[in-house]
């Protein structure tokens, strides 16, 4: 039986690994071609190897979502690939160092705010016209759950995130009339490597992070992806501009 | 091929009608075995008549779920059937109010909408939990809000008052319960195109021509648009969620 997202074509950014990785896979395995994004060519390149392992179709395209031409050719390079775009999951992102703001240099300020909020817009900006020209589809852009709530670890990642449900929310507003619907994801404390990039390094706090999630347990990465999926498929049609929160209750607390 | 909810009890409250019925044909669809309550025995019967048409397999419990001995004994009825309970769709909910400013509002109108939205849910949730754990807890509940549990409109306060505290239930509820694997999440959906709205469209189309105008996608949700965010958030593909309150909305909120 053909999946849900046959014929479909989806760019994932950040997908060599973790979250990005697992919303790849699980788009493959609905019959999407997949247009894997990473600025680490080794990790995008293992992450289309895998996918096809499994039976998928995936291509990868390098690319930097902090710089705008690379982001343009990674959005023509996906239709030069697949003939079209109907999906976009803008997943790239950086944990950045934890401090207080006091001590917070600029240029992890800067360096965050590029990779999350700078790279979603940029995104953005090339997916949609091609979107535009094919008469509508689905943006899903992940944020966090420190998008909807704030936390003391880490300025720049808490600001990034909140600014990328901002930009959801505008861009649902600015394209709903033109059939393209854009939500974001929410995801809590995930298995991934910035996770684990935060345990090494920060064990205070992931000790928190864990304590304080209802669940009692981190969440795997596919699990979030279940969520991009099912909020990229023709089930939520009617969803727009929403931030969906995927995080074992954390934030209702 | 295997539906999403093969095997498993699912209980659906005020599903004579709207997106209750919409959410017990499509749980149906599913695989799963349905209890289609409501207060309404026409609109249940005829909602366990398609399930069934559609091959589907449904009891009818008519209940009144302000009223705890019902409630009770629609989770009764519900296991006596099925042997378990696996979900819950608290979804009965009303609205008494068209375009009326509080000061205006009679204690009886507060009372009507409160006891069926607020206190009904309350009281589903209390005799399903007590189910759930029974059975070693695990198992997903997912109550239907509304876009007035986010935001707020002149004339209707009550029914705005009740969402934003079926919000607060299943908040709650979710942090108490996570521990026990019991998954409790709230759909808030926008216009939808069911009964519900049926006064305002008879008082003041105008009314219904703006809610559309203030939706970014310009159109009111079809029900089974809602109806497939609520099996979503009760199927194993949401594992980690608990505790959200999820807009279907056209984009309503957002702006």
């Amino acid at each position: 039986m053909a999946g849900q997202f046959a014929n479909k074509v989806v760019l994932v950014t950040g997908a060599g690994s973790g979250i990005g990785f697992a919303i790849a896979s699980a788009f493959a395995q609905e019959d999407a071609k997949v247009v894997v994004a990473d600025i680490m060519a080794s990790a995008g390149e293992e992450s289309v190897a895998r996918i096809k392992d499994s039976g998928g179709e995936a291509t990868f395209i390098r690319a930097d979502v902090g710089n705008a031409s690379e982001v343009e050719a990674l959005a023509a390079g996906a239709v030069g690939a697949y003939g079209q775009l109907d999906c976009a999951v803008n997943n790239a992102g950086v944990g950045g160092d934890s401090a207080l703001i006091a001590e917070c240099t600029l240029e992890n300020w800067n360096d965050v705010m590029t990779a999350n909020l700078t790279g979603v817009f940029l995104c953005m900006k090339y997916e949609i016209p091609q979107i535009l020209k094919q008469g509508g589809g689905a943006i899903v852009n992940i944020s966090s759950m420190v998008g909807v709530v704030g936390d003391a670890g880490s300025a720049p990642y808490v600001a990034s995130k909140h600014g990328v449900v901002g930009v959801t929310k505008t861009a649902a507003l600015q394209y709903a009339a033109q059939g393209i619907r854009v939500n974001a994801v929410c995801p809590g404390n995930t298995q991934t490597p910035i996770f684990d990039y935060a345990k090494e390094n920060t064990p205070d706090i992931y000790e928190r992070l864990m304590a304080a999630t209802p669940f009692g347990r981190l969440a795997q990465p596919s699990e979030i992806a279940n969520a991009a999926v099912w909020l990229c498929s023709d089930a939520a049609s009617f969803c727009t501009g929403h931030a969906l929160v995927v995080d074992g209750g954390y934030t209702a607390q | 091929m295997a539906g999403d909810f093969d095997g498993r009890a699912a209980l659906v409250t005020g599903a004579g009608a709207g997106i209750g019925r919409a959410i017990a044909l499509a749980l149906a669809n599913e695989g799963a075995s349905v209890v289609v309550a409501d207060i309404a025995v026409d609109g249940g019967e005829e909602t366990l008549r398609l399930i069934e048409e559609d091959g589907g397999r449904a009891i009818f419990v008519a209940t009144d779920v302000s009223q705890p001995e019902q409630v009770q004994a629609l989770v009764t009825a519900t296991v006596d059937t099925y042997g378990q309970l696996d979900c819950a769709f608290n979804n009965a909910g009303i609205a008494r109010e068209s375009q009326l400013f509080l000061a205006d509002t009679p204690l009886e109108i507060f009372d009507q909408i409160i006891d069926v939205n607020l206190r009904g849910v309350f009281l589903c949730m209390k005799y399903e939990l007590q189910q759930m754990l029974s059975q070693g807890g695990g198992g997903a509940i997912v109550n239907t809000a509304s876009t007035m549990a986010w935001v707020a409109s002149p004339g209707s306060p009550i029914y705005s008052a009740s969402k934003h505290g079926v919000v607060g239930l299943t908040k709650s509820a979710a942090i108490a319960y996570a521990d026990q694997g019991i998954r409790i999440n709230a759909v808030c959906p926008g216009n939808t195109d069911t009964a519900i709205l049926a006064p305002t469209k008879a008082k003041a189309s105008s009314v219904i021509d703006a809610l559309i105008e203030n939706t970014p996608l310009r159109r009111l949700a079809d029900p089974m648009e809602i109806a497939k965010a609520a099996l979503w958030l009760g199927s194993d593909g949401a594992s980690f969620c608990t505790g959200h309150a999820m807009l279907v909305d056209g984009g309503f909120v957002a702006h």
